[in-house]
């Protein structure tokens, strides 16, 4: 898929939601580009890698699932840690995971990176008969929140290329040091630090904060 | 937060009621398991992780709401609460340390072999993908109050200010017959017999004197006493040409530690087993073990909630009536604004004190480590010392050792039991019990009781034949 335009960008992209959202089948949809009514809780992977191709660079994501060690809020420190970008995921037909969303998001950013990018998927869209939560209120949130929001649909696959895209695009400007052009009117601190205490994950045995390429 | 998941799990996955459930119970999680594992320290994660690789369906649960248990890395405050009954931390202490999230500071300080079992294990699970290790500094031995760089290769024995010139030599010709021994082949034995020979008729041979025997034994060949004297030569001998291929590896010396410390290797570990469908639950106590009428475990019961399996596994603190005190270690985490004086600045490393340099039975062990493994904030160090317990006033028996540390800015001292399991193999009660973490500074003998844990449950020794050198396949 990676056509090797100008720059590769490699980041950490953790998944967060509670059970049974559709994580896995939002990344599997992404990276297989597949889809199971009944996904197993587990992938089986331990992460899986994708790549996005933008105009002028690649953004290549290391995807990592949460394993079902969310069911417990068990999760462990070194899924957060490293983690450039997250994609916090609620269900549109169950309100509860919704409010879960929120509470994952203040996770995120008490344990995460400072600077972490989060986006807010509402999964299941194609189930609009059955929405509990407005896209509205979604939207309301995130805007306060300065963080991306999108509907998706692994089922059907609706915005979820576009999902990916769209944290690629913001992971690449961060890097070149410039505002976001989605995120720009927004007074966002993440974005204050331009990129500077990004680092790829696994960067070779130097700790010093840089940019990832 | 407890209240709140114990109902999504209920939204998400209604549990049918099994004939096994005490009256009154309902099921903990899934209710029906291969093995229930207690404890997420490193030995029982790694447990879980092998045993869910093999397809066994597993619960893990700990009473902590943090992974690691005794072999955990705790940042500031949860450090300070430990020591301090709950109680969260004055300003001062951040002000004095730095942020609380730049620590990660290991409550059981051991250093990797850089070849050693772990490292097998490691390899053998793939868990070397989620983690990033780097090399330690350098590994020091403590005589006559000061400490010296460990001579383990030819360039550095006739450079040491630790030998005497005719002894430099000596040793230098028994580090060559070290490298170019190879078991089972006779041509490089030159006329010794290792699994006859005792390594101090060894010694002897090569002329080494009594102080070079002492950190070659206690630095280099890592034995816990000096019984190792008297016995075969070939156990000690292959610990000395591991620690000699382990530093030829990395050249600075032969232990590697991973980034934010020693509490990613549970973590790791644990998330080998969720990726295989393992159940993790922290902050889950566990009220007891329950046993049927022959004395055999079946399951584990935690408030109201039961689940069944039939392996139980678990550190020794989950087994109180299955377990026999061994000995007590005390350990005092130290925090430095500098490096440990007299080390070239190292950033990280570990020192030896042989137990005869200061009169005692046990070896005195330092870890030191600092930012550039990112477990303290920049210009922080924390040193942790560690021996087994020799007397009735524990603390003062880590003195040799902090007289070395220069000023130290705080410290918390830990005195703990050490407990062996007191059930023999487990095939009678089906309950498998790890034993306490020692006061060792390196995981050699961590890896071994794993090895005998996993044997014990599966009745099969665990393949470790994958070369430590090897990073192939990996990523």
């Amino acid at each position: 898929m990676a056509s090797g335009t100008g720059r590769v960008c490699h980041f950490k992209l953790v998944l967060l939601g509670d059970t049974a959202v559709g994580k896995s089948c939002l990344v599997v949809r992404f990276v297989r580009d597949e889809f199971f009514e009944f996904q197993e809780p587990t992938i089986g992977a331990a992460f899986l890698t994708q790549s996005v191709n933008l105009e002028n660079a690649t953004v290549k994501f290391e995807i990592w699932d949460t394993a079902g060690q969310e069911r417990y809020r068990s999760l462990a420190p070194m899924y957060y840690r490293g983690a450039a970008a997250a994609i916090v995921v609620y269900d549109i037909t169950n309100k509860e995971s919704f409010n879960g969303a929120k509470s994952w998001v203040k996770e995120l950013q008490r344990r995460g990176d400072p600077n972490v990018v989060i986006a807010l998927a509402g999964n299941k869209a194609d189930l609009h008969t059955k929405r509990r939560v407005e896209y509205e209120e979604a939207q309301k949130y995130a805007e306060e929140n300065c963080i991306l929001h999108m509907e998706t649909s692994a089922k059907n696959a609706t915005n979820v290329k576009d999902l990916f895209r769209e944290i690629g695009e913001v992971m690449y400007v961060i890097d070149l040091n410039q505002m976001s052009r989605q995120l720009g009117s927004c007074p966002n601190p993440l974005l204050n630090q331009k990129g500077k205490h990004f680092r790829s994950y696994r960067e070779p045995k130097n700790n010093d904060n840089k940019a990832c390429c | 937060m407890e209240e709140a998941d114990a109902q999504t799990v209920e939204e998400n996955a209604p549990v049918a009621a099994f004939p096994w459930l005490p009256e009154g119970c309902e099921a903990m999680a899934d209710g029906e398991y291969d093995a229930i594992v207690m404890g997420t320290g490193l030995k029982e994660c790694i447990m879980s992780g092998l045993l869910s690789t093999m397809g066994k369906k597993v619960l893990h649960v700990d009473r902590n709401n943090y992974y690691g248990a005794d072999s955990a890395s705790l940042n500031l405050s949860n450090l300070y609460a430990k020591f301090n009954g709950g109680a969260e931390p004055p300003q001062q202490f951040y002000e004095a340390l730095g942020h609380n999230r730049d620590f990660n500071v290991d409550l059981i300080p051991k250093c990797i072999m850089a070849c050693g079992k772990l490292v097998k294990m490691l390899l053998h699970t793939k868990v070397t993908r989620y983690l990033e290790f780097k090399s330690l500094d350098a590994s020091y031995v403590y005589r006559n109050g000061k400490v010296y760089k460990v001579p383990a290769t030819a360039t550095e024995a006739l450079s040491s200010s630790l030998l005497g010139l005719f002894e430099k030599r000596r040793f230098r010709k028994f580090l060559m017959y070290v490298a170019n021994y190879e078991h089972g082949n006779p041509k490089t034995y030159e006329g010794h017999d290792l699994t006859k020979e005792t390594m101090n008729e060894l010694y002897e041979k090569f002329g080494l004197e009594k102080a070079t025997r002492e950190f070659v034994g206690h630095a280099m060949a890592l034995r816990l006493d000096d019984k190792y004297l008297d016995e075969p030569a070939l156990p000690a001998f292959e610990a000395i040409k591991l620690y000699c291929y382990s530093l030829d590896r990395y050249g600075k010396s032969p232990y590697i530690y991973p980034m934010y410390g020693l509490g990613g290797l549970p973590e790791g570990f644990s998330r080998l087993c969720a990726i295989h469908g393992g159940t993790f639950m922290l902050n889950r106590s566990i009220d007891e073990v329950l046993f049927d009428k022959d004395g055999k475990a079946w399951g584990v019961r935690g408030g109201n909630q039961v689940a069944k399996a039939d392996i139980v596994l678990g550190d020794p603190s989950y087994f109180p009536n299955k377990r026999t005190k061994v000995g007590r270690v005390v350990r005092s985490i130290c925090f430095l604004s500098h490096p440990i004086p007299n080390t070239n600045n190292a950033e990280s490393l570990q020192i030896i004190i042989p137990a005869a340099q200061v009169g005692r039975t046990h070896d005195i062990y330092v870890v030191m480590v600092s930012n550039s493994h990112q477990v303290t904030a920049p210009g922080k160090y924390v040193a942790i010392c560690s021996t087994t317990v020799e007397t009735d006033n524990p603390t003062t028996e880590l003195e040799p050792a902090l007289a070395i540390l220069g000023s130290i800015m705080t410290k918390f001292d830990d005195v703990v039991d050490l407990y062996e399991p007191a059930n023999g193999d487990g095939s009678q009660d089906h309950c498998f019990i790890s034993t306490s973490f020692d006061a060792t500074s390196h995981f050699e003998t961590t890896s071994n009781d794993v090895l005998d844990l996993y044997f014990k449950v599966t009745g099969a020794r665990l393949d470790l034949t994958i070369n430590a050198d090897s990073t192939k396949g990996d990523y």
